[in-house]
């Protein structure tokens, strides 16, 4: 099997996994899911370290320096935004809190 | 050889870090750990890379490193969360940006070595080209306008459509051109100038309210260029997470675009809310609105058994979301219930609500979707709607002449009583007349959404 089509079996599979687990994601995370997502399409970041280092021509080479500082930050400061995000979603616990008062 | 195994076995782990990152989203008290693995899986797939052997000078790549990382740690600790929506699109940017850049420098690296890409390779790029230089073209208009740099409102004029089909066409032709024959360097270049401006006249034309369907559908094209990035450099790792984030962008926008009963092709060349002075509706000529004051609509929240709050992009553009926080804690001390009802395109993009009343600390448990709340609103003594317009408006049900007709909506009309805070008797986004604000049941409370609640919180206080 040639690599092409090696790698279309793994796009098409990929894709439907993404599918599978993306759709039980529910509303209420949906942003943090935006955030997720493109922190983890920083991962362009793989081919831009490659066409930075591969040192194959000055133009490559600048074009990938662009291409890293701009999948840097948007790795860095994405999975920053998604954990400061997912810290905010607190579960209430009217129980505990009523116990408390109560215990006063 | 030892060496490509140990590459191919840190981009194992890194998707299923990713995949299994994303499942644990499911779960709003595990998702954080799961985005910590993710971040750790990204680590295994930057390290594994740097082995890779074609890599022969570290100088420019550690510059890159360095820069990004200054770059990005503010921009992950300092913006606020109601700044939140300019900030997806602008890593949408960077994100497809990188794509583009690295399919330029491979193209531009092959025609220099003088080994022309094959067709199959030169099809990935010119995808990867196509549709990373639209999302950025995109997501540059949109940032802007939801910064409000750009006017927020649909920009548009006449014969737009056929324009913008124009140069659609005018990619493709291109993107057939080179691909049957990758030497047309002309081709490859004025395709990437083409893409951008058809990226910046696609979103041009759509307004502020329509914004999560496009966010949601540049994310999707965003994916879909970095997947086109891993088939034109032969990296599977990019496949892998570029078809994630273009799965995870395709539901969304599937799922933004049924709660507003609308067709893609209707969000991005129907242009919204300039169309709607054609749109009859109803006219509110002949109906008065009630307005309240702040003491009474204080009483009847007091007494109130359940309370359900339905927050629009209004509260967003007030900051009002922590006095709601409060007013919610204060009608729970006095043995009320308050329940926040949440439309699935209420604000600016997907879960946008969420996140603010997250902000507010407001237990996501008291957070509900549409399908969940919609039962509760017969038994609701007061809705209380704040900033919210479209959402409510039961011409969506009635009226087949409106332009939302169909639109599933939040059945604050079906509560005993309903308050909504405005600031004014403006239209809403859509430019439709509500019937709700005229229903006998209905009361105004006019003013700014934060200083109405500050209000109510400290006349409940002295009720």
């Amino acid at each position: 099997m040639s690599s092409e089509l090696l790698e279309l079996y793994v796009f098409v599979l990929a894709a439907f996994t993404g599918y599978m687990v993306i759709s039980r994601v529910p509303p209420l995370l949906h942003t943090p899911l935006m955030a997720a997502t493109n922190a983890i399409a920083g991962i362009s970041l793989v081919g831009s370290l490659i066409a930075a280092g591969a040192a194959a021509n000055r133009v490559a080479t600048i074009l990938g320096f662009v291409a890293v500082v701009a999948a840097t930050s948007n790795i860095v400061g994405g999975f920053i935004i998604v954990d400061r995000m997912l810290k905010m979603f607190k579960r209430d616990v009217p129980s505990a809190k009523k116990e408390e008062v109560t215990a006063k | 050889m030892t060496r490509d195994v140990f590459i191919q076995a840190s981009y194992l782990a890194a998707s299923i870090s990713f995949i299994l990152g994303l499942r644990m989203l499911t779960r709003p008290d595990k998702a954080r750990r799961g985005m910590q693995l993710a971040a750790v899986g990204m680590l295994f797939a930057v390290v594994g890379t740097l082995l890779n052997h074609t890599i022969v000078d570290y100088r420019w790549i550690v510059g890159g490193l360095v820069l990004g990382t200054v770059i990005g740690y503010p921009m992950g600790t300092r913006v606020p969360m109601t700044a939140m929506p300019q900030r997806i699109a602008l890593s949408l940017t960077l994100s497809a940006l990188a794509a583009t850049l690295v399919g330029v420098a491979e193209y531009y690296t092959r025609m220099n070595a003088g080994t022309p890409p094959d067709r199959v390779t030169m099809t990935a790029l010119g995808f990867e080209i196509m549709l990373g230089c639209i999302t950025v073209g995109g997501t540059i208009v949109a940032a802007g306008k939801l910064q409000e740099w750009l006017p927020s409102k649909p920009l548009t004029y006449k014969g737009q459509n056929f324009f913008n089909g124009l140069v659609f066409l005018a990619i493709l032709v291109l993107l057939v051109s080179v691909i049957s024959d990758p030497m047309k360097q002309w081709a490859f270049y004025s395709m990437i100038g083409i893409s951008l401006l058809f990226g910046i006249m696609l979103v041009l034309p759509i307004g502020g309210a329509d914004m999560p369907v496009v966010v949601a559908l540049l994310n999707s094209y965003s994916g879909l260029a970095s997947c086109a990035t891993g088939f034109a450099i032969g990296n599977v790792i990019l496949i892998i997470s570029g078809s994630l984030d273009g799965s995870s962008g395709f539901i969304l926008s599937i799922l933004m675009s049924k709660a507003m009963n609308r067709s893609f092709t209707n969000v991005l060349f129907g242009a919204f809310g300039s169309e709607v002075t054609a749109g009859t509706g109803k006219t509110s000529e002949g109906l008065a609105v009630r307005s309240i004051g702040v003491e009474d609509a204080a009483i009847q929240l007091a007494y109130a058994q359940l309370v359900i709050v339905i927050p629009g992009y209004g509260m967003a553009v007030a900051q009002a979301q922590h006095m709601v926080r409060e007013l919610a804690e204060l009608i729970e001390k006095r043995g009320g219930e308050v329940k926040f009802a949440v439309h699935p395109v209420a604000g600016r993009m997907p879960g946008h609500m969420n996140v603010l009343l997250a902000e507010a600390n407001v237990p996501y448990d008291k957070l509900y979707d549409m399908d969940e709340i919609n039962s509760e609103f017969d038994r609701a003594d007061v809705a209380l709607v704040i900033g919210a317009n479209d959402v409510v408006n039961p011409a969506a049900r009635t009226d087949k002449s409106s332009p939302i007709y169909g639109m599933p909506i939040l059945n604050a009309d079906r509560a005993k009583s309903v308050i909504v805070l405005k600031r004014g008797m403006s239209a809403g986004f859509a430019g439709i007349e509500n019937e709700l604000f005229y229903d006998k049941r209905t009361s105004m409370l006019f003013g700014d959404a934060k200083a109405s609640l500050s209000g109510l919180v400290t006349e409940i206080k002295n009720v």
